[in-house]
């Protein structure tokens, strides 16, 4: 029929304006629902994938939500614990910029001894190309993607040309910004240290242990290191194990098998959940509060980490 | 025996191939039978060779021509050779499926190969390109100017002795960027007007740019009788709304029927492969997402399987499922993308382009969530994926492949389908044969508008394409509403392959091989396609052992694509080539490089 098509357009037309137009209009739309209120005006958005018709973000009154893994451009952290710069001026970071925007100068102690601490750090931002390898290969957790984005000056040079001080952040911004991440990492770190301590003291007490029979030599004649019953043992251990090894082969089939199974339930999981949710597609949005909730939370501390940052680099601009 | 054997016997001992009974003394030697064998041709034989290919073999696709210096070479295995430049051909046979046949012709400097343009129109574009960036000359070329530099460019680019006005070191990482311990921009490095150079005889201040190139049609399109009338060239962009970047076509018109249509393009070139031969092989994972910023995570996948190829690096299995997932969901991306903007060109300016696209934000924030970044993903890494995906995207992922997007895809095949402008504008607009389109190169959506079931993922399934259940879509008409109307229909199966992929994804590793940021692959050389959202996806990698790419070379579809601009706009009006190049799909960052 001649001007269906024109009828069919205007429909899905009309569909959109009711989505999102009228939904603008209202005084407190739906659209915000996942939104997170800053102050008066200012708000951040975030649209979650259930919901229809695609929100108009009012930048910069209204901004994005970004996700934790946004990466814009590397900031350094500053351990307040420790109170240094995590930097070790290792270089790994300048020798995989793709672009090669870095550039670090070692710090020397007063003879001139290099020291493992830089003292000038350079960005140069209009070259980076926010890959994030930096961050992927320090072996130090020392560098990391910030979340700044409005970044805009007048000139490219100085400006953007970032220094030492102006990539350095605390480490509690950090957390901020990637609370996920750095609990995992604050995790690795904690069990490394106290793997590291356990080996400190042991050797610590090996050596305690080694001075005392030194000491103890002279008197009593030194005592074989293991006893036969102990020698044994041993023995029959390391026979078990060639025997385990010999096996091998077969412990790996299972394996394939255990990992079949498990593959087998996991599909089952998912087709399971696919029901579910076709059974509860309303149940989403109620779900999404508590985690609403939670980003609300954690922006409210980043906010506050931010107006700190920025008093206190007024204050040293002051100095 | 005949004489003439004796003599050729006598002089080199005769390599035994079985091509060389059809084509007597082509095959001459192999390369890199490690990684990827080639065969080595004689330069006089080339062409009876590729004949004896195609018609007998049936390798009727050229899909990539390219060339590597090897002026600087540091491998061991090519010790004896003199011969600087190798010019390299993949060809493809799209019936059977299957590899490649590579072939390499060696070049020595001052010599020139013979076209192979009669026998593949395909090579049309990339002898161009080889000659602008290499300076090696073929022989029948009917076109043989420079491509994506300009005509007062001073040298050939790629040449490994070439080397920019700030040039630093042949590798990364520089010694340091600053040597002087002094802030210096590039800028000033290059004092242009006083620092550049133009070719001999060249003079910037007299040139004027030949339109002789753009050819007068043989057949007048008027009746004696009728007013006489004159051909004329009317220049499209570089900036026009309908060239999708920075891109210009020459016509040349006669009322407003095209008669003869000339690509220009490199105004965003960038030399994307030297710079991607001086980067350590690492390095070159977030340019490759520049290059087709739309689906910058096919991109990566490309790059990705071609490097492990080359190096043996296995991918474990939670890692090929997030790359299918990554690779399928740019494929629905842009392909909403392209059948909003098809109508763009249409006419039916902004607001159905947005409509079409609405989902796509929806895929890349997901992109955005494990990745970091909505375009310039780099997500990709060899051996696996960076990052693995942060808790609840797989659901997100899951109502995204099993209601939105399909119901979006529905809305637009509902809206559109029958729409009669739609018909009228596109119905046998832009047609040429399938055979043609073969010839020319083109790969991707374009080709199966034209019926031709030909889909790198099926002809040679990569990753773990072939545990998953996908058809081809094929269309039989060869115009613009088929190739609009084939996207659609892709998109359909990607969100098939998706649907699949997210109910199997296993639990386990991210990431294979040793990781770490230097890789030193085996010398010897890779070819590696994928199957891009906008067609054949292909790197041609060349390895000396060192911790850089030797040769790095993109086969790009969009590049490749336009070779069939040309012959497809002719005969039809001014207006219906913009979408004849809107439903091309190309991406100017792809083209140019």
């Amino acid at each position: 029929m001649f001007g269906s098509g024109l009828l069919k357009g205007l429909g899905v037309t009309l569909k959109h304006f009711n989505e999102t137009f009228i939904d603008d209009r209202k005084k407190v739309p739906s659209r915000y629902v996942d939104s997170i209120q800053l102050d008066e005006k200012r708000r951040l958005l975030h649209q979650p994938a259930y919901q229809e018709g695609l929100l108009t973000i009012q930048y910069p009154e209204e901004k994005r939500l970004l996700p934790e893994r946004f990466r814009f451009i590397p900031m350094l952290l500053w351990d307040t614990e420790k109170g240094e710069d995590r930097c070790t001026a290792c270089g790994i970071c300048a020798k995989v910029c793709p672009p090669q925007c870095i550039w670090i100068v070692r710090d020397s102690d007063e003879r001139g001894k290099p020291v493992s601490r830089p003292a000038e750090y350079y960005i140069d931002a209009a070259v980076c190309m926010s890959c994030s390898f930096c961050v992927e290969f320090c072996p130090f957790d020392a560098i990391k993607m910030n979340h700044d984005y409005e970044l805009a000056v007048y000139d490219r040079y100085p400006q953007l040309v970032y220094d030492k001080e102006e990539l350095t952040v605390p480490i509690e911004y950090y957390a901020a910004l990637w609370p996920t991440q750095y609990e995992q990492e604050e995790i690795a770190r904690k069990e490394k240290e106290e793997k590291d301590r356990i080996a400190a003291e042991k050797k610590a007490k090996a050596k305690a242990a080694r001075e005392a029979a030194k000491k103890a030599g002279g008197a009593a004649a030194a005592k074989p290191k293991r006893s036969k019953a102990d020698l044994e043992a041993l023995k029959a251990k390391a026979a078990a194990k060639a025997k385990a090894k010999a096996a091998g082969g077969e412990a790996g089939d299972d394996e394939a098998a255990k990992k079949k199974a498990r593959l087998e339930e996991m599909k089952r999981k998912a087709a399971e959940k696919a029901k579910q949710r076709k059974a509860g597609a309303g149940a989403a949005p109620a779900a999404a509060d508590d985690e609403a909730a939670k980003k609300k939370a954690r922006l409210e501390e980043l906010k506050r980490k931010a107006a700190e940052k920025a008093k206190q680099r007024k204050q040293e601009k002051g100095e | 025996m005949s004489e003439e054997a004796t003599v050729m016997a006598a002089e080199a001992p005769v390599f035994e191939h079985p091509y060389n009974q059809a084509v007597p003394g082509a095959v001459v030697g192999t390369w890199a039978d490690e990684t990827d064998p080639a065969l080595v041709v004689a330069p006089d034989k080339i062409i009876a060779l590729l004949q004896h290919l195609r018609e007998d073999k049936g390798y009727n696709y050229l899909s990539s021509l390219t060339c590597t210096d090897y002026l600087s070479y540091n491998g061991k295995k090519r010790t004896g050779v003199d011969e600087r430049f190798e010019v390299v051909y993949h060809l493809f046979n799209t019936a059977t499926g299957g590899g490649h046949i590579s072939i390499h012709v060696r070049v020595p400097d001052d010599d020139t190969v013979p076209s192979v343009t009669g026998l593949f129109p395909s090579a049309n574009l990339q002898e161009r390109e080889v000659y602008d960036l290499y300076g090696v000359h073929f022989d029948g070329h009917p076109n043989l100017r420079r491509v994506l530099t300009w005509e007062g460019f001073h040298g050939h680019p790629m040449r490994k002795d070439w080397k920019e006005a700030y040039y630093e070191a042949d590798v990364k990482p520089f010694r340091s960027r600053h040597p002087k311990g002094e802030y210096v921009w590039h800028e000033d490095k290059v004092p242009w007007g006083r620092n550049a150079t133009y070719p001999a005889g060249w003079d910037p201040e007299s040139w004027e740019e030949p339109v002789t190139y753009v050819p007068v049609s043989q057949s007048p399109h008027h009746k004696p009788g009728d007013i006489d009338t004159q051909s004329l060239v009317i220049n499209f962009g570089p900036h026009h709304p309908s060239t999708h970047g920075v891109f210009r076509m020459l016509t040349r018109v006669e009322g407003e029927t095209i008669l003869a249509l000339e690509p220009e393009m490199g105004y965003l070139h960038r030399n994307h492969e030297k710079i991607g031969e001086r980067n350590t092989w690492l390095m070159n994972m977030p340019f490759t997402d520049r290059l087709d910023y739309i689906n910058s995570m096919s991109n990566n996948f490309g790059y990705a399987t071609a490097v492990e190829k080359l190096a043996g690096i296995e991918v474990p299995e939670r890692a090929e499922y997030i790359r299918v997932i990554m690779a399928e969901f740019t494929r629905a991306l842009n392909h909403m993308w392209v059948v909003g903007f098809v109508l763009n060109d249409l006419g039916a300016l902004q607001t159905p382009a947005l409509y079409a696209i609405e989902e796509r934000e929806m895929i890349l924030d997901l992109f955005e969530e494990a990745s970091g970044a909505r375009l310039m993903c780099n997500y990709f890494r060899f051996g696996g994926v960076a990052r693995d995906l942060p808790d609840g995207w797989l659901e997100t992922a899951r109502y995204l492949a099993n209601d939105r997007i399909p119901r979006a895809l529905d809305m637009l095949d509902r809206l559109l389908k029958d729409n009669e402008i739609l018909k009228a504008r596109g119905r046998g607009v832009g047609y040429l044969p399938p055979e043609d389109l073969l010839a020319l190169g083109v790969s991707g959506p374009m080709l199966r508008a034209a019926g031709i079931k030909y889909d790198v993922r099926k002809a040679r399934p990569y990753s773990i394409y072939e545990r998953f259940e996908f058809d081809i879509p094929t269309l039989p008409e060869g115009d613009i509403y088929a190739r609009y109307y084939i996207r659609i229909l892709e998109a359909r199966q990607a969100v098939r392959i998706l649907q699949q992929a997210l109910r199997d994804i296993p639990e386990g590793e991210i990431m294979g091989g040793k990781g770490g940021y230097t890789l030193r692959p085996p010398e010897g050389e890779v070819y590696h396609a994928v199957e891009a959202p906008k067609g054949e996806l292909g790197f041609y990698l060349v390895s000396d052992g060192k911790p850089n790419p030797y040769r790095y070379h993109v086969r790009s579809p969009s590049f490749i694509n336009l070779n069939a601009l040309g012959p497809m706009s002719i005969g039809y009006k001014v207006a219906d080539t913009v979408v004849i190049l809107g439903a091309i799909d190309i991406v100017l960052g792809e083209v140019d490089r």
